[in-house]
């Protein structure tokens, strides 16, 4: 594979050729990079990607639409919330279901709660790849408090399996506000503590700034999504620009990348825009918590729906951007074609551009600055 | 004592961690296995197999390093001595030193200014 | 969110782990003040002892063959001892940091080999003893296994003028300090073989890296070595502790103002020497997988940890003796002890002076633990740019002004006492506030509770 990848992209031979992957610790996941090499800069660097295809999509035409969600949840395991919501609201929009309120405020709580720990994980392992162990335990550290909060939602910490095609799986437990509010409290001065330990860390900020710059252009042509298109200095998120769910009752910023560690659309500024986001949705998650409306979880949907014949789009913004549903049904109780769009692949694309003249030790900092996910590349 | 004397115990050290070093890489061996098979002797390279040897071309800049180290490096060797016997040497010794430290600090400029301590 | 509350409190526990933590390892030193008297080079007792041994045997051992082998035999003990101080606190070290980093990073650390884990290394050890040695199929099979005796023995060669208290160093060598620099470069030949002889690209690149990492901080740790060694007017270890007192405003690190710099290039200089974060390129996981080690399994890899480990004591004491007034005990200066000589009181002043040098080469030690587990690691321009663009003109300049500082002490002594008053009382200053600041830190993020359940 990999000779077959590098005749193509013009390998003379006369440079070192390098497999960086698939057993690596910084690949995040098994993802091969074909770099070619003179020892430290890099003339090149090729992602081949396809060691966790899992043929999700095409489970999808044979499970029924309910039956799908839990698949959903293995598209990305870091953030799976959002992998069951996009589903969920494509075949909403596909059954015509209206959500419940209180369904929505939850799906939304869950969402950020979410978003928060998947953050945590891409700037824990990104300090990680930098060098530094310790803020990566950290962040695993506060993760784990919120698994313990969604696990007492959905008695799942990984894979939740909670949104459901109409509403959410399961109500509140009681006294689970408190604990989450509680959660918050703590998490946002322990925020502070990871900028302390990590974030403003001169050599930290040296690694990062003015590396793998990614132009807003570029961002734009590549279709990167979320922090990474943000990182990139393009104000754009669904959430606020085309809110779905609850999100229209939300006031929260969206924060974009400054340049703050050299130039706009370094890995600084897609590490900081997630750090930012952190402190966002935990606001958001608050405000679903204060308001949240009373009422049922789940509309009246069959056991075994089975929508008219049409295709529908969903689009939410996950943690590593916008992922879209696009589910088509030809009548019967199972899709007759479910796909899903991620942000990962959108990602990878990216860095066979811009790795000429980078160092190796740049490519860590730019794959772990975009947040890929291997089995979201893959699915 | 003489100087030869004063040495002895660094040959004795010498001799000491060598062979407690093979001793106990000599028990290792009896007492550790010895499966080798064709995969667990390949060369590691994350799970593919290896395009090509590591015996190719390599980044030039290192050898550069190598040089600047030698040239920087004999400057230690003559200062050393002098550092010891600068009070004996006074304002002739001093004068010497200097021209020679003037000279490397006009080579490092003159290395900085080449670009040889960038790595691009 | 309720406080947190402990399990249990086992304050004694620890206590005890630490004790035994500490007398370990030195007990070897002391083994070595003992043995001591064996070594004198007046060869008093060597001479009785071989009496007493001839007595016991009934033959003549008088002669000077039997002497020039009795001396050897002593050597050969001390030299012993001092390998195995070195291994033995290597391990322990390792047990140490590892446990440092769990109670950093909110875990536990190993803690079930014996009391808090303490006996994690000796199963380390054990366990590397029972792996299988595996040669590459297309590694440089000679060169890929003596790599490790280069590492070794460049490691073990620093015990012989490595000063572990008043009296207690293997040879006082006149050329002390210029040694220690000769055969640490030991260890880069070896890091360097082990790269290329491996025949992986992982281990290749870990080794350039180590090569031209150690050669580049040569230059700045050998200019900031100059600034003692001028102060001093030796190369000698121990005569140039004995140039230093034992107040901290009599150690030459506050003594000269461009001693207080010199130190921080020596201490950067001897990380990145050491392969130690920030400065861990060579073995950089998250970059080079396992770096020049990649190929190396079984006792082969234990070697190469051992030194690596080891070399935390050996730089810290370097530092130590260098900068930080040595084993000089306060109020008992080093000629009032060597005058004791030949009374019990000078074996207790031996002890005292061992325990002031150990103390402060396990702080330095500590703080070597503290970085690695704080910082990022630097990518390899910018080692380059810190080496060459910052520290070697700032080594230079520390020379010169050291120089003419020197010429300064002359037309007016209590220049040094000055300097040496007025920045000790700085960094007083600078150790309250940072302690302040770590206190205030800590308390912020409520994390003053000290749990010590999992011991």
């Amino acid at each position: 594979m990999s000779k077959l990848i590098l005749r193509r992209a013009g390998h003379t031979g006369e440079e070192m050729l390098l497999n960086f992957g698939p057993q690596h610790p910084s690949t995040h996941g098994v993802i091969n990079f074909i770099v070619d090499t003179d020892g430290e800069v890099m003339k090149k660097a090729i992602p081949d990607v396809g060691y966790l295809h899992r043929s999700i999509e095409k489970i999808g035409e044979v499970t029924g639409y309910p039956g799908f969600m839990p698949y959903t949840d293995r598209i990305d395991y870091v953030a799976a919330m959002f992998a069951n919501e996009g589903y969920a609201i494509a075949v909403e929009k596909l059954l015509k279901v209206e959500v419940p309120a209180r369904a929505q405020y939850l799906r939304a709580a869950s969402c950020e709660l979410c978003r928060i720990a998947s953050h945590l994980v891409s700037v824990g392992t990104m300090a990680t790849d930098i060098g530094a162990t310790t803020p990566l335990v950290h962040a695993l550290r506060e993760r784990e408090r919120i698994n313990d909060l969604i696990e007492a939602l959905c008695g799942a910490r990984l894979t939740y399996n909670y949104h459901r095609i109409g509403g959410v799986a399961f109500d509140m437990p009681t006294g689970w506000k408190d604990q989450v509010l509680a959660f918050l409290d703590h998490f946002e001065s322990m925020l502070t503590e990871f900028d302390r330990l990590i974030t403003y860390n001169e050599i930290y900020l040296k690694r990062l700034g003015s590396v793998a710059v990614i132009p807003r252009e570029l961002a734009i042509d590549y279709g990167l999504v979320g922090p990474n298109l943000r990182g990139s200095g393009v104000d754009w998120d669904l959430r606020r620009d085309a809110p779905y769910g609850a999100y229209k009752d939300f006031k929260f910023d969206v924060p974009v990348g400054k340049g703050l560690a050299g130039t706009v659309g370094d890995a600084f500024d897609r590490y900081h825009v997630r750090i930012l986001e952190m402190k966002q949705s935990s606001l958001i998650v608050r405000q679903a918590l204060e308001r949240m409306p009373e009422g049922e979880i789940m509309a009246k949907v069959q056991r075994k729906p089975k929508p008219e014949a049409g295709e529908a789009l969903s689009r939410v913004e996950s943690a590593r951007g916008e992922m879209a549903y696009y589910v088509v049904s030809d009548g019967t109780d199972k899709a007759y074609r479910v796909r899903a769009r991620t942000g990962s692949y959108l990602a990878m694309g990216i860095i066979e551009d811009i790795s000429p003249g980078m160092m190796i030790a740049d490519l860590v900092a730019l794959i772990a600055s975009l947040d890929v996910v291997a089995p979201e590349i893959d699915r | 004592m003489t100087p030869l004397e004063s040495y002895f115990p660094l040959a004795v050290v010498f001799a000491l961690a060598l062979v407690l070093g093979l001793a106990l890489v000599g028990l290792a061996a009896l007492l550790g296995p010895r499966r080798p098979s064709r995969v667990k002797e390949a060369p590691f390279e994350c799970g593919s197999d290896p395009v090509g040897d590591a015996r190719g071309r390599f980044g030039v800049k290192f050898y550069v390093i190598a040089l600047l180290f030698v040239v920087f490096d004999i400057e230690a060797v003559f200062i050393y001595p002098w550092a010891v016997q600068v009070r004996e040497l006074g304002w002739n010794g001093f004068a010497t030193m200097a021209v020679f430290a003037a000279t490397l600090v006009a080579g490092l400029a003159y290395v900085w200014k080449k670009g040889a301590l960038d790595w691009e | 969110m309720a406080p947190y509350q402990p399990k249990s409190d086992p304050k004694w526990l620890v206590a005890l782990t630490l004790a035994v933590a500490l007398t370990v390892p030195f007990l070897f030193p002391v083994l070595i003040l003992l043995s001591m008297p064996l070594a004198e080079p007046s060869g008093g007792g060597v001479t009785l002892a071989l009496r007493w041994l001839g007595n016991v045997l009934g033959t003549d051992l008088s002669g000077p063959v039997a002497h020039d082998v009795g001396t050897a035999v002593v050597l050969l003990l001390i030299a012993f001892l001092f390998i195995n101080f070195g291994a033995i606190f290597s391990g322990i070290c390792v047990w140490w940091e590892r446990r440092i980093a769990g109670r950093m990073q909110s875990r536990i650390g190993p803690n079930r080999q014996g009391l808090g884990g303490f006996l994690v290394w000796v199963a380390d050890a054990v366990k590397f003893l029972l792996k299988e040695d595996l040669v590459p199929a297309e590694a440089d099979s000679l060169l890929f296994r003596i790599a490790p005796y280069f590492v070794l023995t460049g490691f073990a060669l620093t015990f012989v003028v490595l000063p572990f208290g008043h009296s207690v160093v293997m040879a006082d060598l006149n050329v002390g300090v210029f040694y220690i620099t000769s055969v640490t470069a030991l260890v880069v030949v070896g890091i360097l073989i082990s790269g290329w002889s491996s025949n992986s690209k992982w281990a290749l690149f870990g080794g350039m890296r180590s090569a031209a990492q150690v050669v580049s901080y040569e230059i700045p740790a050998g200019l900031a070595v100059f600034v003692p060694v001028l102060m001093a007017g030796s190369l000698s270890m121990q005569d140039i502790i004995r140039a230093q007192g034992a107040a901290p405003w009599d150690w030459f690190i506050f003594r000269n103002p461009a001693a207080l710099v010199a130190f921080f290039v020596l201490f950067t200089s001897q990380l990145a020497e050491a392969n130690r974060t920030p400065f861990d390129l060579p073995e950089a996981e998250s970059e080079l997988v396992a770096g020049y080690l990649s190929e190396y399994s079984g006792f082969r890899f234990a070697l190469f940890f051992m030194s690596e480990f080891g070399n935390i004591w050996v730089m810290s004491a370097l530092a130590t003796t260098l900068f930080f007034g040595g084993w000089q005990v306060p109020g008992m200066p080093a000629a009032a002890i060597s005058a004791l000589k030949g009374t019990g009181a000078w074996w207790g002043w031996q002890l005292v002076s061992m325990a002031v040098f150990a103390v402060k080469t396990l702080l330095l030690a500590n703080v070597v633990i503290w970085l690695r587990w704080t910082l990022p690691r630097i990518r390899i321009d910018q080692m380059m740019t810190l080496s060459w663009k910052y520290l070697v003109p700032i080594g230079f300049v520390c020379l010169i002004f050291t120089l003419f500082w020197q010429l300064g002490v002359g037309a007016a002594p209590g220049l040094e006492l000055a300097s040496g008053v007025a920045l000790s009382v700085g960094a007083l200053f600078v150790v309250i506030a940072f302690f302040r600041r770590v206190f205030k830190n800590v308390t912020d993020v409520r994390g003053d509770a000290i749990d010590l359940s999992n011991w």
